[in-house]
């Protein structure tokens, strides 16, 4: 068993950039639960390359970072911010909807909101067992990609359309695949921004094309 | 003063904002010139542009919004909001403002005579290069060159006039990296040769982060495909490298060309 306690004197002494985006990677490195409340401090540090080092060792932990991390949630630094939505997001544990939910509709910092609207379309859907309650959550998810399909920033509708991606991909957000595909559908006909149009399309291809593999 | 803040500006009309801007308060046609340069292209009809075009044409000769120092702060942004709109009408009074004493009036001119695309303003463009990088120096005592070259040089590099290549060659040379910067993107959309894309590439690892994310937004801006890899790993903010990437994708989607996978995949992983 090693001691986590020097690897994170090592991240809170560092004195320059480097040895700080050091340390954090050999904290990570441990893959042990004592370092998550240090490596999401580390989000907050305005240091991009320590930052996403962080992020690396944070959603390697997986699960157990997950009630720390909202917990935790800078409600003033909007960096770092972006950064737990963004781990929130790959881990995908539903236990994060509210929060992302939350953040996709009105954070006020557009890389919050593109970062949550795109972990909407992440979270595991099949850890939520009762029907009743998964089937609430899809379609509260559903509005609000919905809603961010009118956002005037491009990238929070690229990120609607990524979200929508990874839905028409669980099995378990299956009762929803109708209104995916049309809202995917929709915002490929009729957004003004070509690249948005496109990731749409391109969507709606990847699907036809693992369709076909399973038929 | 009561100003209209951005939040409700989209509830403001066009007849609101023309009258406003002929009015009296210079604030109030500072902001209307603004307005009507960001919202009258989408909700103006055809008459309403017309006198829209008129009006903003009248105020680049306006003599009562003046500063301090001399400056005509309503003539730049009547500038600015006729490059938006990018009515020809508006290219010769928009070349007599490249010879204003407001070197804010003449580099907003240069800006949307780029915009506005007429080949008409290719001459007096190359005008104000003239002298070369020798007369390319700071004004002692302000923050600004001479002369606008920088938005001369991006804006000749627009019109896609090849006269104009020998004229910004030299620039590549200037003391200041912005300037560099323009002459390398404007040469790259006068010859479409690699080399100047390249010079760009070789900037995203200058250690001044202004100078990367300037070199960054030129890339991307120009479409440049081979700088995507090197934009993605790029020290600069992840909201620069989503507009550079965009713009570059938007490029290669224009063209129907048929690798844009990648492109989308680096672009999801931003997010």
């Amino acid at each position: 068993m090693v001691d986590i306690a020097p690897y994170c004197h090592a991240v809170t002494a560092a004195t320059t950039a480097e040895a700080l985006t050091d340390a954090v990677v050999a904290l990570a490195a441990q893959q042990d639960v004592a370092a998550i409340p240090t490596l999401i401090d580390v989000l907050g540090y305005n240091n991009p390359a320590a930052a996403q080092a962080a992020v690396n060792g944070l959603i390697q932990l997986g699960d157990a970072a997950v009630e720390p991390l909202l917990g935790q949630l800078d409600d003033y630094n909007y960096g770092a911010r972006a950064y737990e939505v963004r781990v929130l997001g790959a881990i995908g544990h539903p236990a994060a909807l509210r929060v992302l939910l939350g953040a996709a509709q009105s954070d006020f910092a557009p890389s919050v909101r593109r970062a949550a609207t795109k972990a909407l379309g992440t979270l595991r859907w099949h850890l939520i067992e009762g029907e009743q309650e998964r089937r609430l959550g899809l379609e509260q998810v559903l509005q609000v990609l919905q809603r961010n399909t009118d956002a005037a920033d491009w990238a929070v509708r690229y990120a609607v359309a990524v979200a929508l991606e990874h839905l028409r991909q669980q099995p378990a957000a299956a009762i929803i695949q109708p209104s995916v595909v049309a809202l995917l559908t929709a915002l490929g006909d009729r957004d003004p921004d070509i690249v948005v149009r496109s990731r749409c399309q391109l969507a709606l291809q990847r699907d036809t094309v693992h369709l076909s593999m399973h038929t | 003063m009561v100003m209209a803040s951005v939040s409700d500006a989209t509830s403001l009309t066009v007849p609101e904002m023309l009258k406003q801007l002929q009015g009296e308060d210079a604030s109030l046609r500072y902001y209307a010139a603004w307005w009507l340069g960001k919202f009258g292209v989408d909700v103006a009809t055809v008459a309403e542009r017309q006198s829209i075009v008129s009006a903003l044409i009248a105020a680049l000769t306006d003599e009562c919004d003046r500063t301090e120092l001399g400056g005509y702060p309503l003539r730049r942004n009547a500038a600015r909001a006729l490059g938006k709109l990018g009515d020809r009408r508006a290219v010769p009074s928009l070349v007599a403002c490249l010879e204003c004493e407001d070197f804010y009036v003449r580099e907003a001119a240069a800006v949307a005579l780029g915009q506005i695309r007429d080949t008409a303003a290719v001459d007096p463009l190359k005008a104000l290069l003239a002298g070369g990088v020798a007369m390319a120096t700071l004004v002692p005592g302000r923050p600004h060159l001479v002369q606008p070259v920088e938005a001369t040089i991006e804006s000749l590099g627009q019109l896609g006039c090849p006269s104009a290549i020998p004229l910004i060659e030299p620039f590549l040379a200037h003391e200041m990296p912005r300037v560099q910067f323009a002459a390398a993107r404007a040469l790259f959309q006068l010859t479409a040769a690699p080399i100047y894309g390249d010079r760009l590439i070789a900037a995203l690892s200058n250690e001044d982060v202004q100078l990367r994310r300037s070199a960054l937004l030129d890339l991307g801006a120009m479409g440049y495909l081979p700088a995507a890899s090197a934009i993605v790993t790029a020290a600069v903010e992840t909201s620069f490298k989503l507009i550079a990437l965009h713009g570059i994708l938007s490029k290669q989607l224009a063209m129907d060309a048929p690798t844009t996978e990648p492109l989308f995949q680096a672009l999801d992983q931003l997010l």
